[in-house]
Order: structure tokens, then C-alpha cells, then sequence
């Protein structure tokens, strides 16, 4: 298996990329009418999407210390072609994306890719900007895959149509435009004053940046920052992101949980280059900021998450939880809370995700018709058939009727969602034992030891304890939201239809809160590999010297061996 | 031609966000158009600025940015048009189903009187 894995690098690197492309251009062809046929692609694409990002992650686990994949796309000398890039953190956002888009897609076949057109087409480019912006390694592909990503974003943001998701979708366009236009800013200012677009090489030019220009040197840098924490949700740029997630398709919001997740990839893989601890003047430049826009961003979420009754913008406030909660922890710089910090994201998106699917379906069951009028074609077929017999007859009040409670049989579906609810409310609120118990336990160990270690220094002291602070009274706030929200929909109802849930729907679903189950239960190992990581990401040297080291593939006509022979 | 290029970029800028802040859908992508405007020159200024010189290196010639303009930033301001352009149609699609839905140009889709 390693074997075959070592021997398709470093060409393994640039098939995330390809294939959701080619997959899309074929859709593209094959026009608006042969569904079933653009179902059945993308379903194979997504699935060998998720092989591909195993066998990176696979890659990268057993690649040893140094464990960076460098490809040259177009063969051209490093500093000077774009480059692609697989470290462990890259691998493993890939794997991330890659289980989203898989469960996503197998909850869109369901009904949802009916709602509109196109659907599948751009859920593949949504993957190919995604796939390409975390593996990219020069700051101008990143612009050009993150907008690949937003393009394809705006028309899934848009799919199913109606007002909520016009005005939504007008608002979340225009600020990402003007992002985009932030983000050539600072892209711009560091081209003129590094003279290079490669992050690496940027890298090793920022520390002999002469000191007239590094005024300009930051100022670029936090202008791109500010681009990526707008795609983070980072407060007070985040206004866009609840409306936006709450309007967009079930399928859709859920792919979108990890496009938060991107802006903070983005953060942490550009600052921790740029800004490293041996950067000279500028090392750890904008730590503080970072630091405190996490915590205004999680303290934000926590309270938009007990603010709302309506279950998508508490959905899209616990995506702005988890990313404040992440941006906050990588802000300080040590590799144990990123640690920490990184197994929380991959469990929080997970959860978040499925929380997005699992809403749907239980608005679905309050609609008075089961069957909305945007589906063209609803095959009778169900997941779970439940006891008629035993079902109470609409507009019932049991106690008063003084019929027997004990031996009713919960419907099946009913069962089925209220434990997927509460598996997501474990993880987003951060109780045991699912993976985000785990993963803030690590933080806060991680915390403890950086106030323990900078005792004397009050300054960064201050932070370590609000981050503690908000992390617990994140988690009390997000709990009890939750379980009001449980009362409400699982306890309270009184007469509502079940939902009609279907295996395509309820697998994505069982699906994502197993792999959060797994993450716990696997997580010595995650945690491990997270550590890995972060420790790489706060030395970059490791990275850095494996790009400069890249060496093009020679010529043909230069070796001898083959070329075009006339 | 340094000072001419900042007033461009000051004027175009200075209107894009001034036309980004105004409550109409149509005087916000105008605001966006200006403002891309800007940055693509903005893009260019961060190169060098030169008359009269080819991205092209010829013998005899150092191959340093007194000689040549630099090619760099012209291949990102023609991506960074593309994609402008690209976009700038999507949201006037955009904007047009939202006249229709809504029956107003607000950026809200309703008036705030």
C-alpha cells in the first residue's frame, strides 16, 4: 500500500486538483438533462477524492519527520513556477474536505441536487478551489483557487433559488468581492516588497527585508489577513456568514462549514511562514491581534449561538465558535495549542456539518406538506418505517388522553435524529465524550502551560486566561442552547408529522458522528499526528528547505533518455 | 507619471468605496468595478513603473528591473481582470434577480424610509 502510495509521488500531489476539474468539465458537457449520469460521477469523484486524500495522509504519516511532498507543475525552477505543496496539515484538510464533500454529496442525491441546476458541476469546481487553495504553496494560486472556490460557492449559495437566498447570496457576494480586492492589495504589496509570490522564498526574504520597507511588509501582510479572516468569520467581519449559511441548501451549508475553515488555514499557513519565531523584527508579527480577534469572534459566536430560536443561525454561530476558537489558539504560537487547536477544528467541522443536515430534516418534519413543492420527483421509499398503530393521532396531548406512555415506540426517525442531535451538541459544546471534549481539554492543558511557563509576563498572560475563560463559558452557553433547542424540537411537539428520512439522507449523516466518534476514540493517534504538525508549521524550516530543495524533473533531450525523436 | 498613477488609484478607489457605501445595488457594483480598477493599477505600481521597456531579456542587457518591466505583476493584473470580470457579472445577475424579487434596488431589499 506505501509502496504504491511512494510511487505515484510526487504526481499524487497535483490529483486532488485534476480530478474534481476534469470531473466538472465532463459534467459541464454533458449538459443540463442526463442527471442520473452527473449523479453517479459525482458520487465516483467524490469517493475517489476521499481515496486520494487517504493516500496523501497515508503519505505524509509515514514519510518521517521531513514529511513534505513538493510538486512542480509546470517544471520550472522554484522560485520562479507555482508550486504544489502536501505537508501534514495540508493532508489533512484535503481528508476533511474530502469527507464533506462525500457525505454532502450522498445528502444532495437524496433530493436536493434537483432543487435547481447545475448542482453537480459546481459542487466539483467548490472542491477543485477548495482542494487547490490547501495545497497551493504561492500566495497568487491561492487567490486564484480561493476565487475558483467563491465562484462556485456563490452558485451553490443560490441553488434551491427563493429570496432568503437572493438577498443573502447579494450581500455574501459583495463582501467577498471586496475581500477579493483586499486580498490583491496585500498580495501586491508583498510581491513589490519580497519580489516573489512563493511562501517559502517570501519566507526567506522577510528576515533581510530592509528596515525603510517593513512598515509596507506588514501592512501588506495584515491587509491579507484581513481577506482571509473575512472567509474565516472572524468578528467584526462576520456578519455576512449567518444569514448566507442559514439560507443555503442543507447539502450546501454543510460543504460550507469547512470554507470558515479555509480562511483559518490560510491564516496559519501564511503567518506562520512569514512571521516565524527565528523571522528576526518581524517574528510573531500580529500574534496579539490574532489572539484577541479569536476571542471577540468565539465570545461573539457563543453569544449568537444562546441569541437565536432559529436552528441554522445557531448552526452558522457555531461555525463562527469554532473558527474564533481556533484563530484565538494558533494566535499565540505554540505548537501545543495549535495542537489542540487543529484536533478541535477537525471534530467541531465534522459536527457542525451534520448539525447543518440534521436541521433540515427536522425542519422538514414541522413543514405542514412533507413534500416540498421544488421537488420535481419524491420516490415513496423510506429509511425507517415506524409503528402507524402506535403513532398518536395529530393534535393529541398524551397526559390528557391517559393513555399509556410506557411501550410507545419513539419513531424510529425521531430516535434517529434526537441522538444525532445530541452527538453534535456533545461535540459543539465541547462535553465528554466526544472529540471536543478531547480537543479543548488539550488547549486548555495547553493554555495552563504557556501561563505557567510566562508567569511574570502579565501581557500574555491576560489573554491565556479570557481564551480559558471563554472556552468554558463558550461550551456553558453553547450547552444550553442546545438543549433548549432539544426541548423545543424532540420533547415539546405535539402532533407533528415524522420525517420521512431516507438511507441516502441518514447515512452522510451517521457517517460524519462516527468519524467524530473516532476521532475520540483514535485520539492518541489524531493528537499525535496534530502535533506533528503544528510543530512543523511553528518550525517552518523543515517546509521552507523542502521547496527551495525542489529540483525540476530534467529534460529529456538533456539526459538522453527519450524526448521526441525526429 | 508616478504622481498621475497615485491620483488614478486615489480617485478610483476614493469613489469605489464611496459608491460601495451608497444603499443602491447598482451604485455598489459600480463601486466594486472602480475599486477593482484601482487595484489592477495599484498591481501594476507595485512592479515597476517604466516607459518604454519590454518584459523581454535580451543579450547583452543585465536582466534587472533598470532595463526591463518586470512581467510578474501584468500576468497577475490579466488573472486578477478575468476573475473581476467574472465575478462583477455573477453579482449583476445577482442584482437583477433581487430587483425582481423584491420589486426595489435596495442593497436590503426594502427601503428604509
Amino acid at each position: 500500500m506505501t509502496d504504491a502510495i511512494e510511487h505515484l509521488m510526487p504526481h499524487l500531489l497535483v490529483a486532488p486538483i485534476l480530478l474534481p476539474m476534469v470531473t466538472a468539465a465532463v459534467m459541464l458537457l454533458l449538459g443540463d438533462r442526463r442527471r442520473p449520469a452527473k449523479q453517479v460521477l459525482n458520487a465516483l469523484a467524490c469517493l475517489l477524492n476521499l481515496a486520494l486524500a487517504v493516500a496523501l495522509l497515508l503519505w505524509v504519516r509515514h514519510a518521517g519527520q521531513q514529511a513534505v511532498g513538493v510538486y512542480l507543475p509546470g517544471n520550472w525552477p522554484v522560485p520562479y513556477g507555482i508550486v504544489l505543496v502536501a505537508d501534514r496539515l495540508s493532508a489533512m484538510m484535503l481528508l476533511l474536505t474530502a469527507v464533506l464533500g462525500v457525505a454532502s454529496m450522498a445528502y444532495a442525491s437524496g433530493r436536493w441536487d434537483r432543487a435547481g441546476v447545475h448542482f453537480h458541476p459546481l459542487f466539483q469546481m467548490q472542491l477543485l478551489g477548495l482542494n487547490g487553495a490547501f495545497l497551493t504553496a504561492d500566495l497568487f494560486n491561492l487567490f486564484v483557487f480561493f476565487e475558483i472556490m467563491l465562484t462556485a460557492s456563490y452558485g451553490l449559495l443560490l441553488h434551491g433559488s427563493g429570496w432568503p437566498r437572493v438577498r443573502a447570496g447579494l450581500h455574501y457576494v459583495a463582501v467577498n468581492l471586496l475581500a477579493s480586492t483586499l486580498f490583491l492589495i496585500g498580495v501586491a504589496i508583498l510581491y513589490g516588497v519580497t519580489g516573489t509570490l512563493n511562501l517559502a522564498d517570501m519566507a526567506i526574504m522577510v528576515p533581510a527585508i530592509p528596515e525603510a520597507d517593513r512598515g509596507l511588509l506588514h501592512a501588506g501582510a495584515a491587509i491579507l489577513a484581513i481577506a482571509f479572516l473575512v472567509k474565516a468569520g472572524a468578528w467584526p467581519l462576520n456578519f455576512w456568514l449567518a444569514p448566507a449559511y442559514s439560507a443555503a441548501a442543507a447539502p450546501v451549508a454543510a460543504l460550507f462549514a469547512i470554507m470558515t475553515k479555509l480562511g483559518v488555514y490560510a491564516v496559519l499557513r501564511v503567518w506562520t511562514l512569514l512571521f516565524a519565531p527565528d523571522a528576526g523584527v518581524s517574528a510573531q508579527f500580529g500574534s496579539a491581534a490574532l489572539v484577541w480577534i479569536g476571542l471577540a469572534t468565539l465570545a461573539f459566536g457563543a453569544i449568537g449561538v444562546i441569541a437565536t430560536r432559529h436552528l441554522g443561525r445557531m448552526a452558522a454561530a457555531c461555525v463562527i465558535v469554532s473558527s474564533g476558537t481556533v484563530l484565538a489558539a494558533i494566535g499565540f504560537g505554540r505548537p501545543a495549542i495549535t495542537a489542540g487547536a487543529l484536533y478541535y477544528a477537525l471534530g467541531s467541522t465534522l459536527a457542525v456539518s451534520a448539525f447543518f443536515l440534521i436541521i433540515e430534516m427536522i425542519e422538514r418534519s414541522r413543514a405542514s406538506d412533507e413534500t416540498p413543492l421544488y421537488v420535481s420527483e419524491v420516490e415513496p421509499e423510506e429509511a425507517f418505517a415506524y409503528p402507524v398503530d402506535l403513532m398518536p393521532p395529530p393534535g393529541v396531548n398524551l397526559d390528557e388522553d391517559e393513555r399509556p406512555l410506557i411501550g410507545q415506540a419513539i419513531p424510529a426517525a425521531m430516535a434517529f435524529l434526537g441522538l444525532a442531535f445530541v452527538a453534535c451538541a456533545l461535540t459543539l459544546s465541547g462535553l465528554p465524550p466526544l472529540s471536543g471534549f478531547v480537543g479543548k481539554v488539550v488547549m486548555l492543558s495547553g493554555l495552563l502551560g504557556a501561563a505557567e511557563v510566562d508567569g511574570h509576563a502579565v501581557q500574555v498572560a491576560t489573554p491565556i486566561w479570557t481564551l480559558m475563560g471563554l472556552l468554558i463559558g463558550g461550551g456553558l452557553l453553547t450547552t444550553i442552547a442546545m438543549s433548549r433547542a432539544g426541548v423545543r424540537y424532540f420533547w415539546a411537539p405535539q402532533g407533528r408529522p415524522v420525517p420521512r428520512l431516507r438511507v441516502a439522507e441518514t447515512a452522510p449523516i451517521a457517517l460524519l458522528l462516527l468519524l467524530v466518534g473516532v476521532l475520540a476514540w483514535q485520539a492518541d493517534a489524531v493528537l499525535r499526528f496534530t502535533t506533528a504538525a503544528a510543530r512543523a508549521l511553528h518550525e517552518p524550516g523543515g517546509y521552507i528547505g523542502s521547496v527551495v530543495a525542489a529540483q525540476p524533473v530534467p529534460s529529456p533531450v538533456a539526459t538522453g533518455k527519450g524526448g521526441l525523436r525526429r | 507619471m508616478e504622481v498621475i498613477l497615485a491620483i488614478a488609484i486615489g480617485v478610483l478607489g476614493g469613489s469605489g468605496v464611496w459608491l460601495i457605501l451608497r444603499p443602491r445595488t447598482f451604485q455598489v457594483i459600480m463601486g466594486l468595478s472602480l475599486l477593482s480598477y484601482a487595484v489592477n493599477l495599484f498591481i501594476f505600481a507595485m512592479g515597476s513603473l517604466l516607459l518604454d521597456k519590454e518584459p523581454i531579456v535580451t543579450p547583452g542587457l543585465a536582466p534587472t528591473l533598470e532595463n526591463y518591466t518586470d512581467p510578474l505583476p501584468q500576468a497577475l493584473v490579466l488573472t486578477a481582470i478575468v476573475i473581476g470580470f467574472a465575478t462583477t457579472a455573477l453579482f449583476l445577475v445577482l442584482l437583477l434577480a433581487s430587483r425582481g424579487l423584491s420589486g426595489t434596488d435596495h442593497v436590503d431589499g426594502e427601503e428604509r424610509e
